[in-house]
């Protein structure tokens, strides 16, 4: 990694209401201006470290350092040091409804500037500047449950946009979307570490693995880290996959073989003895 | 379906009904006319005066004059009239014809009888003049009061008319909690008639008055469980961009002379009605 690291877990492990575990001994590093994917399987844990990793959840035990200083529930009730930690970081939340809690787009895209106390002029440019890079313009007056899947994600990603952040926390970023929309979106996760951003995305798609991380940390389905890697090297390791419930083997014919084996369908099937 | 339909019907039915009823308005509120042009504070504040005029007034015509002046805003603000009617006059007599009705007889109200119902040598049962007046100011004032409230709503989008009421100085947490409410409330509407659609793909035959009460209990404990893991969504998500306990909003309106225009007119309006009235 060679750069200073902006998060750093150690041995973190975190429990729903101290019954229900999430992650277990997780330990990561992350430098400025990386592109990494957190894969896992359902329940593996990459929501719940996403919300460590924005302040909002804190371990049972272990460390966790951003920038430098101890993250806990104590050092973000200085409002100096939580002012500077939301401004750098932003969390795309899984489902959209959750995240577009105002009245109008347009409320919604000016919610982050406004909490930080940016004069009026300040908020309106860089709600306008969101709502233009999005092209989204035309839905500034309506409501959040009147938009598609879709729009509720772009909005979402505005929300997010106009607060400026260094550090991107994106859930399961394409779930959901239609063909489209989740090119677009893949697009524009690589736009943002190309101009500077560090991104970090949760997802169990493999077949944008690779585009959207250099990076990839796998969580199994007990809850531990048990991988790191380039994608190239995750991604051929089918036993792996197949442990982490990532890739799954189904009985298809060939001809007249009938036989099972763990493979993907990025754009036709991938057969190891072809 | 049957005719009368059963309860999943009917709720899927009101539910879709709610959220048509409540996109019409919206629709109603984004048109060009008279009051949707208006600043929303102008018209929060002459709605006021215009409501404390039907409150305070005690003519009758001067009344029925408030009312034909919010039809006429209402037409001139390109609201269908009958469904602005409607939507008022349906509902006004169940509740306030009630809360009237004993108004109407001798008991609360002495004075002139004009019909006798009841006549007897211990027991007098009549109408009288001063309570079909009481009665019939009751009943207008409410109605036209309801007009008024309604037609603001209809003439301004909600999150609007919301950030309009900072002009009575209501706390900014407070504007901020009911626009949510009002947003979370179409999300859970939605999960609703989903609940009862998926429901009703599964329902042979009839269910027993039974089976009905309980499947209802499981829904209304699921919407709430799911409203509450919502609430601590959303509340985390706000967090995480910078919310601080304190809401911020931001105050886009501008006055235009137009505004100045129609608020000093309805102002005016406003007042010479309480004046004439008392």
């Amino acid at each position: 990694m060679g750069k200073e690291p902006i998060f750093e877990l150690e041995g973190v492990s975190f429990t729903y209401d101290g019954r229900v575990t999430a992650l277990r001994d997780v330990s990561l590093a992350v430098a400025a201006r990386e592109k990494i994917a957190l894969l896992g399987a359902n329940g593996s844990g990459k929501s719940t470290l996403l919300m460590i990793l924005a302040g909002l959840y804190f371990p049972a035990l272990g460390q966790v350092r951003a920038f430098g200083n101890p993250l806990t529930e104590e050092a973000l009730k200085d409002e100096s040091f939580a002012f500077s930690f939301r401004r750098k970081v932003g969390l795309l939340f899984q489902d959209p409804d959750v995240q577009l809690f105002s009245p109008t787009v347009w409320d919604e895209v000016a919610f982050a500037p406004l909490q930080l106390g940016l004069d009026q002029a300040e908020v309106v440019s860089r709600v306008e500047e969101a709502l233009r890079l999005l092209r989204i313009e035309s839905l500034r007056d309506r409501a959040p449950h009147r938009l598609s899947e879709g729009e509720k994600k772009k909005v979402a990603i505005a929300s997010i946009l106009s607060l400026h952040p260094e550090v991107w926390l994106l859930d399961e970023p394409t779930a959901g979307l239609d063909p489209r929309t989740e090119s677009w979106f893949l697009d524009f996760i690589c736009q943002l570490n190309e101009v500077g951003h560090t991104v970090i995305t949760a997802t169990h798609d493999l077949d944008a693995v690779d585009l959207i991380a250099d990076r990839i940390y796998v969580l199994s389905e007990e809850n531990r880290l048990i991988a790191q890697g380039t994608p190239q090297e995750i991604l051929s390791d089918q036993e792996l996959l197949l442990r982490c419930n990532l890739t799954h083997e189904h009985r298809h014919r060939h001809a007249r073989l009938e036989h099972a084996h763990p493979h993907r369908h990025p754009e036709r099937h991938i057969h190891p003895h072809e | 379906m049957s005719a009368r339909g059963g309860f999943i019907e009917r709720s899927i039915a009101d539910i879709a009904a709610t959220l048509e009823e409540a996109i019409f308005s919206e629709e109603l509120a984004r048109k060009e006319g008279l009051l949707q042009n208006l600043d929303p504070r102008v018209k929060v504040i002459t709605f006021l005066a215009l409501l404390l005029a039907v409150s305070l007034s005690k003519g009758l015509l001067i009344i029925v004059a408030l009312y034909f002046l919010t039809l006429l805003l209402a037409w001139r603000s390109r609201i269908p009239l009958g469904f602005f009617i409607k939507r008022v006059w349906l509902v006004i007599p169940f509740f306030t014809g009630l809360v009237a009705l004993p108004a109407l007889f001798n008991i609360f109200t002495p004075g002139e009888p004009i019909v006798t119902l009841w006549q007897s040598d211990r027991f007098h049962l009549a109408i009288t003049m001063q309570g079909l007046r009481t009665a019939t100011f009751l009943v207008l004032r409410v109605g036209v009061s309801v007009s008024l409230a309604v037609l603001s709503v209809l003439t301004t989008p909600w999150a609007t008319l919301l950030k309009a009421l900072r002009i009575l100085h209501l706390p900014q947490v407070f504007i901020l909690i009911l626009g949510m409410a009002y947003r979370y409330a179409f999300l859970l509407l939605h999960t609703a008639n989903s609940m009862f659609l998926a429901r009703q793909s599964r329902t042979v035959g009839q269910m027993t008055s039974g089976e009905n009460r309980r499947w209802i209990a499981a829904s209304a404990s699921t919407l709430l469980a799911k409203s509450y893991h919502l609430s601590q969504g959303v509340y985390l998500a706000m967090l995480s961009r910078g919310f601080q306990g304190e809401a911020q909003m931001l105050g886009t309106f501008r006055l235009k002379p137009s505004d100045w225009l129609w608020g000093g007119t309805l102002l005016a309006l406003a007042l010479l009605a309480v004046l004439m009235g008392t």
